[in-house]
């Protein structure tokens, strides 16, 4: 990192956001950097997000919350038709066990439709469990709405940065910012545990740790309270149970425990709902599943927890007022502020983008479109193919003939394309490919996916980590 | 597509497939064909160096790579097995087509008379066991840990913690300490161990490692490696008792809690899968519900000794080579057999009474004293003792029971003497 680099804006926090807001803003002529403190993009809070692209019928009208999320939903599959990355519009339920909450139902459409959701509809009886069978016959009604979908956060937060980078933006990772300060000519200096950074406008999307940043620049307007998502996933095999994302009647708080048909085919129940004290603790816990199995039981017997294969936990960074906070500093011309990005957050990433270059544009940056930009990102993925297409793509390349992963079929060609798209870790490999992502949780191919990485990265194995520092796989040679 | 065609197309050249293609061929199948992904023949034994393999087989003490060894080095003077390693099968159906693909020829399909499926099995994961908190570094299933010991030479970690006695986990403690680590607990939620008896004696009493039974790990702490992992007492129905908990400081926990049958691509052919096995449903010639379609060893039940995998796969290769050639005479009757007093899991689930049969049993509890019923009739052994973690095989001469023939089902139990 050198001293002397000057950015035009400066981007704290590589998740969704950040993220999104890097790419959109790597069309302009302008320098830009996207500061990470993790080893990998997504890697905190995005990576454990539920994936649901939601319509926009929870949120009070006239919050940001309503508005940027019907308007992300709806540049969703332009966003994911660019960026190679699979959304499916699966549709949603909300359903009713009892006849009380048949009420609620028409509160929900009826907020929907002020906030401009489109196709929603209550169904009930046969027009309900035909196209939702594994539903127990409890349910009175439900609120149909088509626009939700469902996408890949890691997936999607890493191709919006590649992309992002393809057009320029540096990614600087592992990268931790320890003060920000300002000088009299209004640059900012961005001190990080690498070398120092000067940019002209400064982006704290920071997520967690955004009322972190912002107190550093004496701003105390806020503060970010980790509230807590276990989600549990099910085997490939159960994908048929359900083929909408099935919300319960929403509590105070949140959007309830959800079975949602994930966009790689499997079932994901979750997720818990828990404000916590330590932004680290990413613990599963036996009550917060017992929790989840009843609920979601409730709603679709058939659901077993022997079908789990996999289990995580995420920290929402929730703002103690509950809406999204978007604005520039008061204080400080060119620092804006984006915090309490909780759910919707991921389905608004994109409509947020468009409103920070609006802020940014607002506080004096100068928005001058490239004479060229690669809004389209591609890589191969080999299980999509035809069979003629594999056929032909192992002649071009063995290595795509060479099966890795044998849960999900990925291929050596596909490990090291990922090498090269900017994996470091162990999970960053299986965030882009699902490799070792299976039922067997890497129990097979974690050693040949590791002697790829030595020989693609020029490391020894006993470097290579999990996700990031102090998290190495191996101890060292045996004697 | 590129299309081959073979007599006997088998799935997995471990010792199941192994077996089966040397039987196969002697029984004169016209072109045997092995897959395989790994990069060698023999499946998991190459990484197993300790020994016990052998001992009903040849009558000797040999380590894995030395079993394997003896069916490889016959499958090499064979002209008719052919072998493809590092190569995958993607896709298998009803009819016996194999979709498969390696570096070398891409992909292509092979047209086979029968299939043997001898796919073996996987280790239980971490998150099968929902094992609350963290995702650190450091956890690895025993024959995952085998493998970076023993073939690729790197340990995993210096302080360990060992949750499930079976035997990987068994052999996996003596190992890591005569490299150097410190085994700290093996932790058993039963109240026998998992493995078999030799190996607890051979691997932790003679090593001063402790086996705390009826105890389970409750919680797994730290954040990027490995830091601690807490240790129960569970009561009679497994739960944590609330007070017994106690934290062990560790670096690296391995989990030998129980392995799988692995059955993806049975699926795919909609053969009929046992659930008490997790493997498919056969009878005594190891066919499956699909016409000449064959099982053998831990594709079918996890077998203890791989003595038992090779004596299956020699059945499962033989009738599938009568298959291809039309030389398997449909059997007469068939008759179910239905799971009595203290049978957990039964292998075969059908049988045509024909001849001498080899059960293959797993128990519920553990018994003194015992004896098979199979219908009617009543089987004694030299040593009458079950115990669940070690599988009972039991030979029945079928034309000695005289069945009648309108019996459709019998039910198979362990009762006293």
């Amino acid at each position: 990192m050198k001293r002397t680099d000057i950015f035009d804006v400066i981007i704290i926090g590589a998740g969704v956001v950040g993220a999104c807001i890097a790419r959109f803003l790597s069309r302009y002529k302008l320098n830009i950097a996207l500061v990470e403190k993790e080893a990998e993009v997504g890697f905190g809070t995005s990576k454990a997000n539920s994936g649901v692209i939601h319509a926009g019928f929870h949120d009070r009208p006239g919050t940001l919350k309503a508005n940027l999320c019907v308007t992300g939903n709806s540049m969703f599959d332009k966003l994911c038709e660019e960026l190679n990355v699979p959304f499916k519009r699966c549709g949603a339920l909300v359903v009713a066990l009892e006849n009380k909450e048949l009420k609620i139902l028409e509160k929900l459409k009826a907020q929907g439709e002020k906030n401009k959701v489109p196709g929603l509809k209550i169904i009930r009886d046969d027009d309900l469990f035909q196209i939702e069978p594994n539903l127990t016959r409890r349910v009175k009604a439900a609120l149909y709405s088509p626009t939700v979908g469902v996408v890949s956060p890691y997936e999607l937060t890493m191709a919006l940065a590649e992309n992002a980078k393809q057009n320029g933006v540096r990614i600087l990772l592992d990268t931790e910012v320890k003060n920000v300060t300002f000088q009299d000519n209004g640059a900012k200096v961005v001190e990080t545990q690498k070398g120092v950074l000067f940019t002209k406008y400064l982006v704290n999307a920071a997520g967690l740790f955004a009322d972190e940043i912002a107190r550093m620049t004496g701003d105390n307007g806020f503060t970010i309270v980790p509230r807590k998502g276990e989600e549990y996933i099910l085997d490939k095999k159960r994908k048929e149970l359900v083929k909408h994302v099935i919300f319960p009647i929403p509590q105070r708080q949140t959007k309830g425990v959800l079975i949602i048909p994930t966009v790689d085919g499997n079932i994901m129940i979750g997720p818990t709902s828990q404000v916590i004290d330590d932004k680290f603790d990413l613990n599963t816990t036996g009550k917060g599943l017992q929790m989840i199995l009843e609920k979601v039981r409730k709603i679709v017997p058939a659901i077993n927890d022997r079908d789990i294969i996999a289990s995580f936990a995420g920290l929402r960074a929730s703002s103690e007022g509950g809406d999204f906070i978007i604005q520039p500093s008061a204080k400080i011309r060119g620092f804006i502020n984006i915090a309490g990005i909780d759910s919707p957050g991921l389905t608004a990433a994109p409509a947020i983008a468009m409103m920070v270059a609006e802020i940014l544009k607002g506080e004096g940056l100068k928005l001058v479109q490239k004479d060229s930009c690669q809004p389209s990102y591609r890589w191969i993925k080999f299980r999509e193919l035809s069979p003629e297409q594999k056929e032909e793509l192992i002649k071009k390349d063995k290595r795509y003939g060479n099966v890795v992963c044998r849960c999900e079929n990925v291929t050596e060609g596909e490990i090291v394309d990922a090498i090269k798209r900017g994996a470091r870790t162990l999970d960053g490999i299986k965030f882009r490919t699902r490799a070792g992502m299976g039922r067997c949780q890497g129990g097979f191919c974690t050693p040949r996916i590791m002697r790829i990485m030595m020989n693609e990265l020029n490391i020894p194995l006993e470097k290579i980590t999990k996700r990031g520092r102090g998290s190495n796989i191996l101890w060292g040679k045996t004697k | 597509m590129r299309e081959i065609k073979a007599d006997v197309a088998i799935i997995g050249a471990g010792p199941a497939g192994l077996a089966a293609a040397l039987s196969a061929e002697r029984e004169g199948a016209g072109e045997v064909l092995v897959l395989d992904r790994g990069e060698e023949l023999g499946g998991i034994l190459p990484q197993c160096i300790h020994n016990g393999f052998g001992l009903h087989r040849f009558k000797e003490d040999l380590t894995g790579p030395e079993y394997a060894q003896r069916f490889i080095d016959e499958v090499k003077t064979k002209r008719k097995i052919d072998v493809k390693l590092k190569t995958i099968v993607l896709e298998i159906n009803q009819n016996k087509e194999v979709l498969a693909t390696n570096s070398e020829e891409g992909i292509f399909k092979i047209r086979a008379n029968s299939l043997v499926l001898a796919m073996g099995c996987r280790e239980k994961t971490r998150e099968m066991l929902h094992i609350p908190g963290s995702r650190p570094a450091g956890i690895f299933t025993a024959g995952l840990a085998q493998q970076w010991v023993n073939l690729e030479g790197y340990l995993p970690g210096r302080e360990v913690v060992i949750l499930g006695s079976g035997d990987v986990g068994l052999i996996m403690a003596r190992r890591l300490t005569l490299e150097g680590a410190e085994v700290k607990a093996v932790v058993e939620i039963m109240p026998y161990p998992g493995g078999l008896t030799r190996n607890v004696v051979q691997c932790l009493q003679d090593f001063d490692i402790p086996l705390l039974l009826e105890h389970t790990v409750t919680f797994i702490h730290g954040k990027d490696r490995l830091e601690a992992v807490s240790v129960a007492k569970v009561n009679s129905k497994k739960e944590p008792i609330p007070g017994t908990e106690k934290i062990i400081p560790c670096d690296t926990l391995l989990l030998s809690v129980g392995l799988i049958p692995e059955n993806e691509l049975s699926s795919l052919a909609g053969i009929e899968i046992d659930p008490s096995t997790g493997g498919p449903v056969v009878d005594e010639r190891m066919q499956t519900s699909v016409e000449g379609i064959f099982a053998c060893g831990n594709v079918v039940q996890i077998n203890d000794l791989v003595d038992y995998v090779s004596q299956q796969g020699e059945v499962a290769g033989k009738n599938a080579a009568l298959y291809a050639l039309g030389k398997l005479e449909q059997p007469k009757r068939v008759i179910n057999l239905k799971k009595g007093r203290n049978i957990r899991s039964l292998v075969p689930q059908i049988i045509s009474a024909q001849g001498k049969v080899s059960f293959f049993i797993r128990v519920k509890n553990p018994e003194q004293k015992v004896k098979l019923v199979l219908g009617k009739s009543i089987f004694q052994q030299k040593n009458p003792i079950v115990k669940p973690n070690q599988m009972i095989t039991w030979e029945v001469p079928f034309e000695d029971l005289r069945l009648n023939d309108d019996v459709k089902e019998l039910e198979v139990s362990i009762r006293k003497l």
